[in-house]
């Protein structure tokens, strides 16, 4: 133990006297510093989280851990595969986003051929801030970097290369988490994608998982939901992301009204363009929470007594 | 995708030596040096980072082909069944290193005989256009064109290297207003298109050099390849006042006169020599960007390499295949083309720097365009130093009239008896008399040129042409009369003594020594080369 002691001090002394290229040399004065690689945010390398290895791991969890969990937890009423038989090849699965629980739950239910050639575009600021962070979201949620702010050409050449590769992408297009329980406007990001990586985009709804593990809780409890998938849609010839946007938060909304009605009143409020709207009214406060208690028909309970 | 190509390339920049300053690597043949530059009066020039290479180069390779520049029409608009096709291609010296497969040549004339098949051309030849270098062997020809390509024109003949002393295969197509002989190779002058395809690695190539010298022969080459034109181009690598460019341009003209139809293919590559991850990549990052890794391989690979014998030494960087992407391709009309292609290269080399320096410095690399698979010999690192590292300019030299330059370079007195038979007859007799370019090539070069043995090895082995030493003591005779004195650090003192040099064992040596002409406290310019840059000197 002494002559490693020794040998180890021996050889720290020597580094500490040698110059360069035993040590690091300063940046020349007057020279720009070279651009650090982070490693981390949007510079966080994935590929490793595809090779076999890590996907084999992955789907040992998902299959072994993450399904039961969410069986157990979630109890996911999951309708509209039927919708995805036509679709051959990547998609892009865009959906609503209430919790942390949305993801896992995604991964457990999305059908095969799809289910184990996913990634989930992942917020690069929050899932890929340090490294750790990053290697397990990577690992376990096959997450990818994605910036939130704005669809920067590396996130979108990052995400046009994985589906060439014949990956798929669930995305939620509202950028985070719903603060209040109700939706948040979609943003471009995912509509932008679909047009540039010429891919169908499956709109999907969920609900409940906001009573699972909704923002600002750490501690999961248990409720039921329900997952429903959409017919897949194409961007018009010509359409830009704005309009294609729109478009899959309509679809998203036809699909909340159909988990909280039926498919066919559904489907006539989608046509008058009367589906209730995602986002909730434009109010403050407590009436944004009232109404979300009036809207939420599967969970119809009375507020106030009948006299 | 990868992380080391996100960060936007860095043009080349021009660092002023402090006492903060780190020691400087030096190329010093198969091995390194880090030399410590004095400082207030040092500089070194660092060459631009690699830039990001095409997306899609196939794409682009068919896109260029339909797309053509200049007074052309499309490729596949040139193609008939009943046509003779040539495609001649660059051959070994391009680009240095040789790039990992698959060669951008193997891309393009894989396309090209893509359109001919289409148009169902059966008399297809392709030519290595070689001119007087040795000629390519098979593992070469099929790490250039592919086996694909090989295997499918190699066993009948149709795939060959390009013979300049064939007196079948070589005629005279007329004389420039200079009165330079255009000899050409019989088999592209009677082709009823060329196609050539090209990698300009520097701005010297490409254009009509490719096809005027390098399917030309001795009878063409002693034009534009002598003492007179190497003076008067100044630099070469500069098209505007180059010589060398200016007589290549005349030959061009009468090889297009005499109805030799032409669709030239030029691309360029970056300057991505060492990669930018890998074992090698340390070489071509700034000193203070050394991350730990990259002290502790160089560390490793310097102590490893000074224990090993200089063949294994060699036997390792030979192997070594440059991560080269191709960072544009342009085809059609060929002075059209070229000058598209020239702006690239300057993309992609070009440093601006301010003034001249009294010495000049430079760290001479294992490799120059005549020693690919064999051996960097004495002659080869004068060419190499004085030939091409000192016209790596634009405007004027870096070192002043008079002024000094100092290569790090271990010049062992040895030779590749089958590669360079002729190169060890000019050391040892040539220059044992002389080193004057001007007399050697009056006194020596027919005799060499015309030597029957020479030929017999240039056309059947795998030797350069005997006249081809002379050429390289050519190529640095604007070095030699422009310098007041050349010293080379740490070569073999007998060697470097035969070239007419000065030799010393130090930088600090040579520094010292270089004082008696230029005088106390000089400047000194280091060019960090490889990679590539052209100091465009203001």
């Amino acid at each position: 133990m002494n002559a490693i002691t020794s040998s180890l001090g021996k050889a720290r002394s020597f580094i500490n006297k040698s110059g360069f290229p035993y040590r690091s040399a300063p940046t020349p004065y007057g020279v720009e510093p070279a651009p650090v690689k982070k490693n981390t945010g949007s510079d966080f390398n994935t590929d490793w989280a595809r090779k076999y290895p890590a996907r084999l791991t992955r789907a040992m969890l998902i299959e072994g851990f993450m399904r039961p969990a969410m069986k157990f937890l979630a109890d996911p009423h999951i309708s509209g595969v039927d919708r995805l038989s036509g679709i051959d090849g990547p998609v892009i699965f865009a959906a609503n986003h209430h919790s942390h629980a949305d993801t896992p739950l995604l991964l457990s239910t999305i059908p095969d051929p799809w289910r184990h050639h996913l990634v989930v575009g992942a917020a690069a600021d929050y899932f890929f801030s340090t490294r750790v962070g990053g290697t397990i979201s990577s690992l376990v949620m096959s997450a990818v970097p994605i910036e939130r702010t704005k669809v920067g050409r590396r996130s979108a050449e990052m995400v046009r290369d994985l589906i060439d590769e014949g990956w798929s992408l669930i995305i939620f297009p509202e950028g985070g988490r719903s603060p209040d329980g109700w939706g948040q406007p979609f943003r471009g990001g995912a509509a932008y994608l679909a047009i540039r990586c010429g891919v169908p985009v499956v709109p999907i709804h969920i609900y409940g998982t906001g009573k699972i593990l909704r923002k600002g809780k750490s501690l999961p409890r248990p409720s039921s939901t329900k997952i429903t998938f959409g017919d897949p849609l194409m961007p018009d010839e010509g359409q830009n992301a704005k309009r294609f946007a729109e478009k899959l938060e309509t679809a998203v909304a036809a699909l909340a009204d159909e988990a909280s009605t039926d498919w066919w009143q559904a489907r006539r409020r989608a046509y008058s363009k009367t589906s209730p709207d995602l986002t909730g009214p434009d109010a403050g406060g407590w009436r944004r929470i009232w109404a979300l208690g009036k809207n939420d028909r599967r969970s119809q309970r009375k507020r106030w007594p009948d006299f | 995708m990868k992380n080391e190509k996100n960060l936007a390339p860095r043009p080349g920049f021009v660092l002023d030596v402090d006492r903060t300053s780190p020691p400087v690597l030096f190329h010093h043949g198969d091995t390194f040096k880090l030399e410590k530059l004095p400082a207030g009066r040092s500089r070194v020039i660092y060459p631009p980072e690699p830039l990001e290479g095409l997306r899609d180069p196939d794409s682009a390779i068919r896109h260029a082909l339909e797309n053509p520049i200049g007074d052309s029409e499309p490729l596949s608009a040139l193609l008939r069944p009943d046509m003779k096709l040539t495609i001649a291609f660059d051959d070994i010296s391009l680009p240095l290193p040789p790039m990992r497969r698959p060669d951008i040549r193997q891309r393009i004339i894989e396309a090209v005989l893509d359109l001919a098949a289409e148009a169902g051309v059966d008399d297809v030849h392709l030519i290595a256009a070689l001119a007087i270098h040795r000629r390519m062997t098979e593992d070469e020809l099929r790490h250039a064109v592919g086996d694909r390509v090989y295997d499918a024109f190699a066993p009948s003949g149709r795939l060959y290297n390009h013979d300049a002393e064939d007196p079948e295969g070589m005629v005279v197509l007329g004389e420039t207003p200079h009165g330079e002989d255009v000899q050409f190779s019989r088999r592209a002058a009677e082709s009823d298109l060329v196609v050539y395809v090209n990698i300009n690695l520097v701005s010297m190539d490409g254009g009509h050099k490719s096809t005027a010298t390098g399917l030309s022969g001795y009878t063409g080459l002693r034009h534009h390849h002598n003492v007179h034109t190497m003076r008067n181009s100044t630099s070469f690598m500069d098209q505007e006042n180059s010589e060398l460019h200016a007589s290549n341009w005349r030959m061009g003209k009468v090889i297009r006169d005499a109805g030799v139809k032409i669709f030239q293919i030029e691309t360029t590559v970056n300057n991505n020599t060492f990669g930018r991850s890998g074992p090698l990549a340390v070489l071509q990052k700034r000193e203070w960007e050394w991350s730990a890794r990259d002290r502790a391989s160089f560390v490793a690979m310097q102590k490893g390499l000074d224990v090993m014998p200089s063949s294994a030494r060699r036997q390792i960087f030979n192997s070594w295949e440059a991560p080269y992407e191709m960072t544009s391709v342009q085809a059609g009309e060929v002075e059209a083309v070229h000058k598209i292609t020239t702006e690239n290269v300057y993309k992609q080399q070009i440093v601006e720097v301010e003034g001249q320096t009294d010495i000049l410095t430079m760290g001479l690399p294992y490799i120059s365009p005549y020693n690919v698979n064999s051996v960097m010999n004495p002659i080869l690192v004068m060419c190499l130093g004085l030939g091409y590292f000192f016209n790596m300019y634009r405007g004027k030299p870096l070192v002043r009239e008079g002024g000094v330059v100092i290569m790090s370079h271990p010049t062992p007195w040895e030779f590749h008896s089958v590669h360079h038979p002729s190169y060890i007859d000019f050391f040892e007799q040539v220059l044992a008399d002389t080193t004057d370019p001007i007399e050697i090539e009056r006194k020596y070069e027919k005799q060499f040129a015309e030597d029957e043995w020479y030929i017999h090895l240039y056309r059947n082995s795998y030797a350069y042409h005997g006249v081809h030493p002379f050429y390289m003591w050519y190529w640095g005779s604007h070095a030699l009369e422009h310098l007041g004195r050349v010293i080379i650090v740490g070569g073999d003192s007998s060697a470097v003594q035969r070239l007419g040099f000065q030799s010393a064992s130090t930088l600090p040596d040579a520094l010292e020594m270089a004082s008696d002409v230029v005088g106390p406290q000089p400047t000194i310019t280091h060019m960090k080369n490889p990679p590539i840059f052209l100091a465009d000197v203001k």
